[in-house]
């Protein structure tokens, strides 16, 4: 790891500067394995949120999960120049490959990071495809990313990011705080007669809510890709 | 090869000298399942041993909990490598519910709601080795951890003791449960590290 | 509704890529049990420990195991009639006269 720069109070995004790395695809992610001193070991996966330039770098952005075994100490205890164990980049279904068709990103929380890698390789190629982000969070601090999405729906044509708040909205909010729901996916995401590619990344209660939503909606099924976090929202 | 990461604990563990090789002490529960948690209205559970020539004893709730209990404490092992001492159940033993059960087959099927299966030595049952619990320390066992019903054999890997068991099939040979076909051991004593096929 | 599992196939990608060549998590599995394809990436999996039990989404019949155990795997696959798996254009096989 060469750098970590704090993107919330409770995620850290985790530069790591890999040698070989093959370069990877928006929406894959690798997995990190942590070795302690008398060889117990954990793995888990972490999407890859930076999209790939030759010669770059991959990053990671990581929430700490409350008593999280790995999360946390990637978090709070891993320091720049450290090495890390991974093994990737893995995954080829969770991939958005340019398509021309338009696409919504559904991200519940650290489910964002996948979708971002999108957004990000989208920007890096000028891409033109209608681009729309639904990211619930639970508070407006525990935003990923909230500088860069404001700047790049500034700058990148044809994105749009709508935020929904789940415990405690901005002040200036017109919604109460509550969960994504038909309306919240109705509104802000693409008719199901513009056959967008869908995307949908979170805690694992949170893509089954959301993806019923959207089949009921009448979204096809089989434009629906999903990963699932683990957890419940 | 691996990288040592300074500073990595991982979950709260502890070595002791009484554990099986390779096992570390945990102070929780941890619940490992490979399918959906079935939920079984007491009224509709049974439990039934079916010999080799397809005879059939059964019990239902009310007949498991009027034959003779026992308390019991014993030490499990989780292939997974966590091992928890001096855990509580309240049961009935295997000799017991086989007291009626004449059969000259040496092993046993053991089956679950939900489809989960397990081979046992049909010895490694008997002999106060092995019960059908329904009590964890002292509380209804939850169904996350097997309730209602759930076969504990100490002696063997954790994942011998089947959660929501629902019946013992006798067999003539040793056949592969749901994790045996998959590459975990036919036997799995902690002891001998018998984790996987091969071991 | 189907509840209790955690994961999905995406999470095996890292275990198959190191057995397979080519990456699994996008081939298409049939369900013995109902005959159902699906990604292998959207099969519901129980897991990581003792193992991963990818499910069918349609009927909850177990479609895939996979075991890891240091320095072999096993992969269970009778819960698959067929996994379909799409190769590069130019390796077009010869099929029948
Ligand atoms: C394909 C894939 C990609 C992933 N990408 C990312 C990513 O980019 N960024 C990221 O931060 N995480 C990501 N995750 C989740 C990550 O792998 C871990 O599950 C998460 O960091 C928790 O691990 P832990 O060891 O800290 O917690 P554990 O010690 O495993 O769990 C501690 C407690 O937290 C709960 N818990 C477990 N996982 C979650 C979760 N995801 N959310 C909420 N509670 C949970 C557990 O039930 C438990 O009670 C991804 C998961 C998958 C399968
Ligand atoms: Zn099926």
């Amino acid at each position: 790891m060469t750098e970590a720069r704090w993107e919330t109070p409770s995620a850290r995004t985790l530069v790591l500067d890999v040698p070989q790395w093959p370069g990877h695809l928006p929406g894959q992610h690798i997995d990190v394995r942590l070795t302690a001193p008398d060889g117990y070991s954990a793995q888990r996966s972490y999407s890859i949120a930076s999209a790939w330039r030759d010669g770059g770098t991959v990053e990671l952005t990581i929430q700490r999960v409350a008593d999280g075994e790995v999360s946390s100490y990637l978090t709070d205890v891993l320091e720049p120049g450290q090495q890390l164990e991974l093994r990737g980049p893995v995954g080829g279904w969770f991939v958005w490959r340019g398509a021309p068709a338009p696409v919504l990103l559904v991200a519940g929380g650290s489910g964002v990071v996948p979708l971002m890698a999108m957004i990000r390789a989208r920007g890096d190629a000028r891409g033109r495809q209608p681009f729309r982000l639904i990211y619930s969070v639970r508070a407006p601090q525990d935003t990923l990313y909230a500088t860069e999405l404001a700047r790049r729906v500034r700058d990148d044509p044809g994105l749009d990011v709508h935020l929904a708040y789940t415990r405690k909205t901005p002040d200036d909010w017109l919604e109460p705080p509550g969960r994504i729901g038909v309306a919240t996916l109705n509104t802000h995401g693409w008719p199901p007669d513009f056959a967008p590619d869908v995307f949908v990344c979170g805690p694992t209660s949170f893509v089954e809510a959301t993806a019923d939503i959207l089949v009921a909606l009448g979204h096809d099924a089989s434009r629906i890709r999903t990963e699932r976090f683990g957890g419940t929202a | 090869m691996s990288i040592i990461s300074p500073g990595f604990g991982g979950r709260r563990r502890s070595s002791a000298p009484d554990l099986p090789p390779g096992q570390y002490l945990t102070h929780d529960f941890p619940v490992l399942s490979a399918g959906p948690t079935p939920r079984i209205p007491l009224e509709r559970w049974s439990f039934t041993i079916t010999d080799e020539t397809g005879a059939r004893t059964s019990w239902s709730w009310d007949e498991l909990n009027a034959l003779p209990q026992e308390d019991f404490t014993v030490d499990i092992h989780c292939v997974t490598k966590w091992s928890k001492l001096g855990t509580t159940w309240r049961g009935v033993s295997l000799d017991t519910l086989f007291e009626n059960v004449e059969s000259t087959a040496d092993f046993t099927m053991v089956h679950s709601y939900g489809g989960y299966t397990t081979n046992v030595p049909l010895e490694d049952l008997l002999d106060g080795k092995a019960w059908i619990a329904h009590t964890f320390d002292g509380e209804p066992l939850h169904p996350e951890h097997g309730g209602p019903a759930r076969l504990v054999v100490p002696a063997l890997y954790f994942w011998k003791s089947a959660k929501w068991v629902n019946g013992i099939e006798m067999l003539q040979q040793d056949e592969p449960g749901f994790w045996e076909e998959a590459g975990y051991h036919m036997y799995g004593d902690p002891w001998r590290e018998q984790r996987y096929q091969g071991d | 509704m189907t509840t209790g599992f955690e994961l999905d196939g995406n999470a095996m990608a890292g275990d198959l890529r190191e057995i397979f060549a080519v990456d699994l998590t996008e081939a298409v599995a049939t369900c013995a049990g109902c005959g159902r394809p699906s990604a292998v990436a959207a099969l519901l999996v129980w897991g990581p420990a003792p193992g991963l039990v990818a499910r069918c989404p349609g009927c909850e019949d177990v479609v895939l195991r996979l075991v890891r155990a240091p320095g072999r795997a096993w992969l269970d696959v009778r819960g698959a009639v067929s996994l379909r798996i799409a190769l590069p254009e130019e390796s077009v096989a010869e099929g029948p006269a």
